[in-house]
């Protein structure tokens, strides 16, 4: 009889082309995605005289670099942003890859248009040069973020070096309270098991709070593994997962479509596979979270309040929380309700998908923010969607702005910045120093809290809002 | 890629967890070319005031480990996004090793492919030697590859001693070759067209 597996081992065997007795390990990539900061990597390719192994496994779209005021390259004022999304174009077309560009509908963030695309599918092994590749894993696949150099690799071999990861289940038993959204539960998580909690591993996410949750709500946890250390997150394909893929441009069809399901049927780790790692939470007690740090470890409830350093048990982490107040310019013991907000962010490849939006504009309805807040779609189809459901117009008569899709504020790379000292309530991903700009203070949280927050123009428990008492 | 045997350097104590890549390079200097360098930009935030005056107590700043080629630091380095950038610095910087208790996995893989050698201790070690570091500023450390150790500090007698550190050893190989691994990968054409055309047969509509 053969050993139980899990998933992660399944879709590891499936694409080791040969292993050297050291350990170290040759994968085959089966979907490789670029964006608007590759350019360093095909130059390396260029440099050494070689081209893509596999340009139809290949598929580019530019995100961090490009305007949320409008879709188009002239929309980008700085020479140096547009070269380097006219840098992507012109490479895709040089090496005949797939490009989803700025003016095409399919355009958006790299993690949002890879599942909606069908691109993203159960059982394949993906690579994209971003940390947050994690994000696909929530389909079934096996994906994770690599750096310039692996980029040029995969260019150039369709394949890549890599040694064994250990293997984390983490399982959320029972059924998440109302106000609660996934973003919350990946916050706790991490808030759990800490920013290096998951370093050297690969997290498999089970549990009945995950088997009920939607794809995108899987997105967004899995999405979120880098921030616990992962080196992937995963959630294994069921009926909810085949239900989001049927019908997309990439998933198969017809005849394929019955043979890929054969195969994704096999994926689930089987009952009796063992973990190197065990952390179990239960639904019920995931609160809606905020940051209030530096860390995405740094997360509590809405009713909590700012942790005292005086109470942290080792000298690093204390020294390490005072940086971080100081930093964020709170107070320990601080209630975290009575934060007040500069600017509300809601978007990034975290949360950007429809059901994000439908969550925030559920709360903006009928309201009005009390700070500056945008909206940034994850791709031109999440904005149409939007469009066609009224939800811009829900955002715009709250008095949010309604933009264009790409990474924008949670990473700034394109102009979108929180000004020096300026608080941001934010559904990105990173809290990091200087995240979002140059002394940036950015506060975490899911997109109903993100449109709370910008309502009241502090940090608001969703759940009293909604009830009239907040 | 320069290869990595053997260094004996001062060595500056990090004494903060969780340095993420945006504080080693924040996010607006990434459109630069590689070639236009990145060690000015090492800790551009944590090491300049906003007009650019470099502050004083930031580690890197003190001219006793104006040459330091080590950093010891804490749990969970250079963790955050996949940008290389973050390694390029260092490296740009004069950096060849950082000694941490963890490493953000991303970062980790990157510095192998700049001859640039990440070594995880116990966090009890590190802890010794940051103290003892700080204790003995400008104090020497020796790393060596071949027989996997980190020795020191040395020429001081405080908290010193010799850590063996574990390291993959194909990566190891390639450090001490100074070799890239996309020449080593396509030694094994054969293999991976054998592999693909096995894949493309079991899975046809991808």
């Amino acid at each position: 009889m053969t050993k139980a597996q899990t998933l992660f081992d399944k879709i590891w065997a499936r694409h080791t082309i040969l292993e050297r007795p050291d350990g170290a390990t040759l994968l085959h990539v089966a979907r490789h995605l670029v964006h608007d900061g590759s350019r360093a990597s095909f130059g390396a390719l260029k440099d050494r005289g070689l081209e893509v192994r596999h340009p139809e496994r290949t598929f580019a779209t530019p995100d961090h670099y490009v305007s949320t005021l409008g879709n188009k390259l002239t929309a980008i004022s700085e020479p140096y942003r547009r070269e380097m999304v006219g840098a992507l174009a012109d490479n895709a077309r040089e090496h005949g890859i797939m490009l989803f560009g700025l003016g095409d509908r399919r355009q958006g963030i790299v993690h949002v248009i890879g599942p909606e695309q069908g691109i993203t599918q159960p059982g394949l092994l993906m690579v994209c040069g971003d940390s947050h590749t994690a994000t696909h894993g929530a389909l079934g696949a096996l994906a994770f973020g690599i750096g310039s150099s692996e980029v040029s690799h995969v260019l150039a071999t369709q394949a890549l070096w890599q040694s064994r990861p250990g293997s984390m289940r983490v399982s959320v038993d029972g059924t998440l309270s109302i106000g609660v959204t996934p973003k919350d539960v990946i916050l706790a998580i991490i808030a759990r098991i800490g920013a290096a909690g998951g370093t050297g591993h690969v997290i498999e996410y089970a549990g009945s709070a995950f088997r009920s949750m939607s794809v995108e709500g899987r997105l967004t946890v899995c999405n979120m593994s880098i921030e616990a250390g992962a080196r992937a997150g995963m959630v294994a394909p069921d009926d909810i997962t085949y239900a989001y893929l049927a019908g997309r441009p990439y998933a198969p069809k017809g005849a394929s479509w019955d043979q890929a399901l054969a195969f994704w049927s096999t994926l689930p780790s089987d009952p009796d596979a063992a973990f190197d790692k065990e952390v179990t939470l239960n639904a019920k007690d995931i609160a809606p979270m905020v940051t209030w740090g530096t860390s995405p470890e740094d997360a509590v409830p809405i009713i909590g309040t700012v942790p005292d350093p005086d109470k942290a048990t080792d000298t690093e982490r204390r020294a390490g929380m005072r940086r971080a107040l100081s930093y964020m310019g709170l107070t320990p013991g601080q209630r975290i309700d009575a934060i007040t907000v500069d600017r509300v962010f809601i978007g990034s490849c975290t949360n950007s998908r429809i059901e994000d939006l439908r969550e925030a504009a559920r709360v903006a309805q009928g309201r009005k923010t009390s700070v500056p807040a945008i909206v940034v779609p994850g791709s031109g189809l999440v904005k149409a969607q939007a469009e066609a459901e009224g939800l811009d117009r829900i955002f715009c008569e709250a008095g949010f702005e309604w933009r264009e899709p790409g990474c924008s504020m949670c990473v700034g790379m394109n102009g979108d910045l929180v000004a020096p000292g300026e608080r941001c309530a934010s559904t990105s991903n990173r809290n990091f120093m200087g995240r979002q700009g140059k002394g940036a203070r950015t506060h975490l949280l899911s997109p109903a809290m993100a449109a709370a927050a910008a309502v009241t123009g502090r940090m608001t428990d969703v759940r009293r809002l909604m009830a009239g008492e907040a | 890629m320069e290869k990595f045997d053997r260094l004996e350097s001062g060595a500056a104590p990090l004494s903060m967890a969780n340095v993420d890549t945006d504080q080693i390079i924040p996010a607006r200097f990434l459109w630069r070319a590689r070639s236009d360098g990145y060690g000015e930009l090492l800790f551009n935030d944590l090491r300049a005031n906003d007009d650019g005056v470099p502050k004083p107590d930031f580690v890197l700043n003190k001219p006793v480990y104006k040459d330091a080629r080590i950093i010891v630091g804490d749990r969970n380095f250079g963790c955050g996004s996949s940008r290389e950038h973050a390694v390029w610095a260092l490296v740009d910087a004069g950096i060849r090793v950082v000694i941490a208790p963890s490493f953000g996995d991303i970062f980790f893989n990157n510095s192998f492919k700049n001859g640039f050698l990440p070594i995880v201790l116990s966090p009890e070690r590190c802890a010794e030697l940051r103290a003892a570091l700080e204790r003995n500023p400008g104090a020497r450390l020796i790393v060596d590859l071949e027989a996997q150790t980190v020795t020191g500090p040395v020429g001081v007698n405080d908290g010193g001693g010799s850590d063996h550190f574990d390291i993959d050893p194909f990566r190891k190989q390639m450090l001490l070759l100074g070799m890239d691994d996309v020449s080593f990968t396509l030694n094994h054409k054969d293999s991976i067209a054998a592999f693909e055309a096995r894949f493309a047969k079991e899975f046809p509509w991808i």
